[in-house]
């Protein structure tokens, strides 16, 4: 095997040759002949019925060929969520039409209610300017509480509620956690809230449909994280397009976090218009736009109980949570609060009582879903928020307390109290692991010479364990879900040796292009740079679930490795057919197909030729050809855990926080490219920070976005990190995937914003600070640190 | 956009006259006026460039005084070595945005939480237009307004060299521009003392610390003031009393390190 390019080698990413040299081919970068621009016309106030839409001066303007409004889809299905929760009382969620363009009713800043189709884009601008709505504004709905106590306030009339379901998990649990918490000699109580984000994928949304009339066929370029899951949403749900007449086309996608997952009615709009017009018709979203109209992230206001006995045993967590889901259902947004939440609140540790509470509400904002991590930053940032300050309630150092309470490296796999059964782990090891990379010794010196500087250091620590690898389709159906959770791949070797990887998850800048062929190499022997991976495209893919829940590797991995396998078989019979050998005689090693006893072989690519070009070949027993697909549908979820540390130094003369280090002990199972692997992580622990100390996406009381460009909506930058120290060589592989791999894209977002928050209230515990909201920004500290003295 | 003509004029003369045109303005280095544009929040019917007139650009130092010429960039202020000026010009937004924006624009546009404003407001600095010399104290007017006569074109800004200054500036977090910046100038007819980012009312004297430090030039003389926090501006990123608050920190600090 060439060690360079094999599992647990670290090639430089090869798409990065093209995105580095401008060469990359994005939505936007695609020119149709013959194209015309879509513009939206949006609302402008965040809840209205609409009297009427006057389009006629707009028709007549120049360039103009089709205006739409929410009366052309009445006729369409809505975009539907991806999960049915049911309410504790069980009753089934509200689910209120989302349609392609708002009818009747605008419902949040940035709803669209029209759209026109021009020549050009300031065409379609001039004329989107022109169009003359009378909306009728009504109270917004904005706060969550408010939102379910006055029913006079509506985001959707027709279920005469704000709320869409009153989740308990689990349900049966709820009795014995009240009880726990009830007798227990020691109860912490943290109200949290974790703070709305909006994504900032680089690239912003992007959609060209093109309807060609001859043959009745539809293609949509967008920029999708999942190709066939949009076609099945447009196929099976708003626009009956059937499946065999729809390609989708997701070229290079410039980032997502989540945001890209979800169908979007632009999608459906580009599409319709290009039937109409018989023309490609194509729209880019604007920042402005991005801002209002992607899925938005958290979202979460949230009570936690910890009971623990006297020693610091837990006992019991109980959780009550309020989940914004904005003004209509997006795919995923039912999902991620509930079963990516609930299920892991148990964290790294043994909590023999459990019980989450979750009530999920409409808002006249923009709809809220999954955004890296989902849910499972909120469950870890709540968690271990509560055990810090539970720690300094009962005197225990933050560590202790933790590790009395760990899950054992012996006892897995171990079914916790939230109902799941975690695989392996080794959480003991991991505090080690951070112990030795952080430095704790060197704390108390450190936060001296910060002092001397007027500046009060903390350091701040936590762990972390998530459920990703989405998702095994059986327990997903239970759970509510409408889709399986499986991948698929097909394995071609063409007659000349070189392969192409069709692979159902889809790239959107992790680096699958890289990787991948690392899996398929490793196993044949060969070299990677004779694989390709073909993604992105429903024609030549043979299906995908797509790219989020950190299941590329675990899930997307899996399946190449199982069609390569499959590969290997059939290239064995061939094998033994060409050596006249029995098929049980066949080894396979190093690309080298040898008859056992024997010297005879025969190498891979001859085997490849033997397979296109079968001359004497048994036709009776070997199909010609060499190509194989896999499914592959995981038997659970995969358990990433790490355990992190950081130091920050705060003013607090200004408030200004300053996170000075950044430790990162994780175990993401066997690592297939460590450079990948590492840049994931780092990725994460800077989106992490970021939700910690700048991010916010906040509205005023009448739904007006404050924070809609990046005047106002801090991104974290370069210097607002620290140089990080990671460390992935405490792994326990995952035991029911064939790669042992259990993801990293997310493991970064999810464990370091409790990091962040324990080490600024560690910086100000002195003061009397107990807890401080996401984001610290600097007003936010002054404001705790005046608060306290 | 909206569509618009164009001209690039090589003097001073030449623009005012295009500019005498109905809803003609001034370009500098685009870098408020062009998001403006884009966003359609202004339609000028036509935009005069003014980087192409010789007389506008440049920096020249003599008597004890900088002269910097209106469409001179950042990069070049930041460049220049000029002590706190330049260490202020360099950390205006990012380099895109010093590579382009220049003096007279950033004045002209009198942002309420620009950096400019502070140096020039707090070394009584004088801004020469086309038509006359207006004194620091008379040109800033309120928020996004100056002294400037519609069609007046600033040509240059002349700032007497302190014998000491320091810039100190508290980033807002997303925009980076100042969420309060105060400008300590030790001056040949005393302390000045000018505030960026804090108020209702734009740049501003904060005369008490002024007074303060006339008697006493240390970072201990302001310890007993208090910064009120009537008209202090209220946002996402700070509530009047942070930002009094700021304004006290930030002025020590700068005392301190001038
Ligand atoms: C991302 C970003 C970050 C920024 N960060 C900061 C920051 O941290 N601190 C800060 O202070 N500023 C910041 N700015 C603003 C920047 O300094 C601008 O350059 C400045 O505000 C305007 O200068 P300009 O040359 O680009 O002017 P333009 O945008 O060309 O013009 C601005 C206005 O001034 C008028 N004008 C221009 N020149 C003259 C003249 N000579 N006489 C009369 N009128 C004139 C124009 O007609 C227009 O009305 C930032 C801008 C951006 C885009």
């Amino acid at each position: 095997m060439p060690k360079d390019n094999g599992i647990g080698a670290s090639p430089k990413r090869r798409e990065d040759v093209r995105f580095l040299t401008g060469r990359g081919q994005y939505t936007d970068d695609i020119k149709l002949k013959n194209q015309c621009q879509a513009m939206f016309v949006r609302s402008q106030v965040a809840n209205g019925v609409i009297k009427s839409i006057d389009t006629s001066v707009a028709a007549g303007m120049p360039g103009v060929l089709a205006i739409f409004t929410g009366e052309d889809f009445t006729e369409v299905g809505g975009n539907p969520a991806g999960w049915l929760i049911n309410s504790r009382d069980g009753e089934p969620m509200k689910e209120p039409k989302r349609p392609v363009l708002a009818h009747g009713k605008v419902r949040h800043v940035g709803d669209a209610y029209a759209a026109v189709i021009a020549e050009t884009h300031e065409q379609a601008l001039d004329a989107a300017e022109a169009i003359d709505a009378d909306i009728d504004e009504l109270p917004a709905v904005i706060d969550m509480a408010d939102a379910l106590a006055n029913t006079d306030n509506l985001v959707h009339d027709e279920i005469e509620t704000n709320q869409c379901f009153d989740w308990g998990w689990i349900e049966d649990n709820r009795a014995a956690t009240d009880e726990a918490i009830k007798n227990a000699p020691h109860v912490t109580t943290l109200e949290l809230v974790n703070n709305r984000l909006v994504p900032n994928a680089m690239e912003t949304r992007a959609s060209t449909g093109d309807y060609n009339p001859g043959t009745g066929d539809y293609t949509l370029y967008t920029t999708s994280q999942n190709p066939h899951l949009t076609r099945l949403l447009i196929s099976a749900f708003v626009m009956g397009i059937p499946e065999n007449k729809l390609t989708i086309i997701a070229p290079d996608v410039g980032g997502g976090f989540g945001s890209k997952i979800y169908h979007y009615g632009e999608e459906a709009l580009v599409l319709a218009a290009s039937k109409k017009l018989g023309r490609p018709v194509a729209w880019t979203a604007t920042r402005s736009e991005a801002f209002l109209t992607d899925a938005h992230g958290r979202d979460h206001k949230t009570t936690i109980e910890l009971a623990t006995d006297k020693e610091g045993n837990f006992l019991a967590i109980r959780t009550s949570t309020l989940a914004n889901v904005g003004a209509y259902l997006s795919n995923f947004s039912t999902v991620t609060p509930t079963f990516l939440h609930g299920t892991v609140i148990s964290g790294n540790y043994t909590v023999p009582h459990i019980y989450v509470n979750l009530k999920a509400v409409f808002t006249n904002t923009a709809p809220v879903d999954a955004y890296r991590g989902a849910g499972r930053p909120e469950a870890t940032y709540s968690v271990e928020r509560v055990i810090d300050k539970c720690a300094r309630e009962l005197g225990m150092s933050p560590l202790e307390i933790r590790r009395k309470n760990f899950i054992k490296k012996e006892q897995f796999p171990f079914a916790t109290a939230a109902g799941l059964e975690y695989d392996s782990g080794d959480y003991h090891a991991l505090v080690d692991k951070l112990e030795e990379i952080a430095d704790f010794k060197g704390f108390a010196a450190r936060k001296a010479e910060s002092a001397s500087r007027g500046l009060l250091r903390g350091l701040g620590v936590n762990t972390y364990v998530e459920a990703c690898g989405l998702a095994p389709s059986n327990l997903a159906g239970v759970l509510g879900a409408r889709v399986g959770l499986f991948e698929a791949a097909t394995v071609r070797v063409n007659a000349t040796g070189n392969i192409s990887v069709m692979t159902g998850s889809h790239s959107h800048g992790q680096g699958h292009e890289t990787v991948f062929p690392q899996l398929v190499a490793d196993m044949l022997g060969m070299s990677a740079d004779d694989i390709d991976i073909v993604h992105g495209d429903t024609s030549k893919i043979p299906f995908g679930m797509g790219t989020y829940g950190s299941r590329s590797m675990s899930v997307g991995g899996s399946a190449i490795v199982k069609a390569t396998e499959k590969i290997i078989d059939k290239a064995s019979k061939i094998a033994a057919h060409m050596m006249e050998a029995g098929e049980g005689d066949i080894e396979f090693n190093d690309g080298v197909f040898s008859v056992t006893g024997t010297d005879k072989s025969v190498s891979f690519p001859e085997v490849a030729f033997k397979a296109y070009v079968p001359h004497d070949y048994p036709h009776d027993k070997l199909e010609p050809g060499l190509e194989e697909t896999a499914f592959y549908d995981p038997a659970n979820f995969t358990y990433p855990s790490g355990a992190y540390a950081c130091e920050v130094e705060v003013d607090p003369e200004t408030g200004k926080v300053t996170v000075c280090s950044m430790a990162a002990a994780d175990d993401v199972g066997n690592v297939i490219n460590p450079m990948i692997v590492e840049g994931q992580i780092q990725g994460g622990l800077g989106q992490g920070i970021g939700q910690a100390l700048v991010e916010n996406c906040v509205y005023n009381d009448d739904g007006q976005l404050l924070t809609g460009s990046y005047m106002d909506y801090t991104m974290p930058r370069a210097d607002d990190l620290p140089f990080f120290t990671t460390d992935q060589t405490t792994l326990t592989p995952c035991t029911h995937n064939p790669l042992g791999a259990k993801g990293c894209g997310e493991a970064g977002a999810i464990g370091s914003p409790p990091t962040v928050i324990n080490a600024v209230v560690d910086a100000l515990s002195d003061l009397g600070v107990t807890h401080i909201d996401m984001p610290a920004s600097p007003a936010r500290v002054w404001a705790a640190i005046q608060a306290a003295s | 956009m909206h569509n618009f003509d164009f001209e690039k004029p090589s003097t001073v003369a030449d623009a005012v006259a295009a500019l005498a045109s109905e809803d003609a303005q001034a370009l500098a280095g685009g870098q408020t006026l062009i998001p403006t544009l884009k966003q359609r929040l202004a339609a000028p019917s036509k935009l005069v460039s003014l980087t192409g007139i010789a007389d506008l650009q440049g920096i020249s130092h003599s008597d004890g005084v900088l002269t910097i010429g209106a469409a001179t960039t950042h990069v070049e202020v930041a460049a220049g070595g000029y002590g706190s000026l330049s260490v202020l010009a360099g950390n205006i937004g990012d380099p895109a945005v010093r590579n382009r924006g220049t003096i007279g624009g950033s004045l002209a546009n009198n942002d309420p939480s620009a950096d400019y404003p502070a140096a020039v407001l707090a070394t009584g600095a004088t801004i020469n237009t086309n038509a006359r010399s207006i004194k620091a104290d008379d040109f800033f007017d309120g928020i996004f307004t100056t002294a400037l006569e519609e069609g007046e074109i600033i040509t240059s800004v002349a700032f007497p060299i302190p014998e000491a200054s320091c810039y100190e500036k508290f980033e807002q977090p997303a925009s980076r521009f100042a969420l309060v910046g105060v400008c300590v100038a030790k001056m040949a007819g005393g302390v000045r003392v000018a505030v960026t980012g804090a108020s209702e009312e734009g740049v501003h004297r904060w005369r008490e610390a002024e007074t303060a430090l006339n008697a006493n030039f240390s970072a201990d003389a302001i310890a007993d003031l208090s910064v009120s926090a009537d008209g202090l501006i209220s946002d996402l990123h700070g509530t009047p009393k942070y930002r009094a608050n700021l304004v006290k920190v930030l002025t020590a600090r700068a005392v301190a390190n001038c």
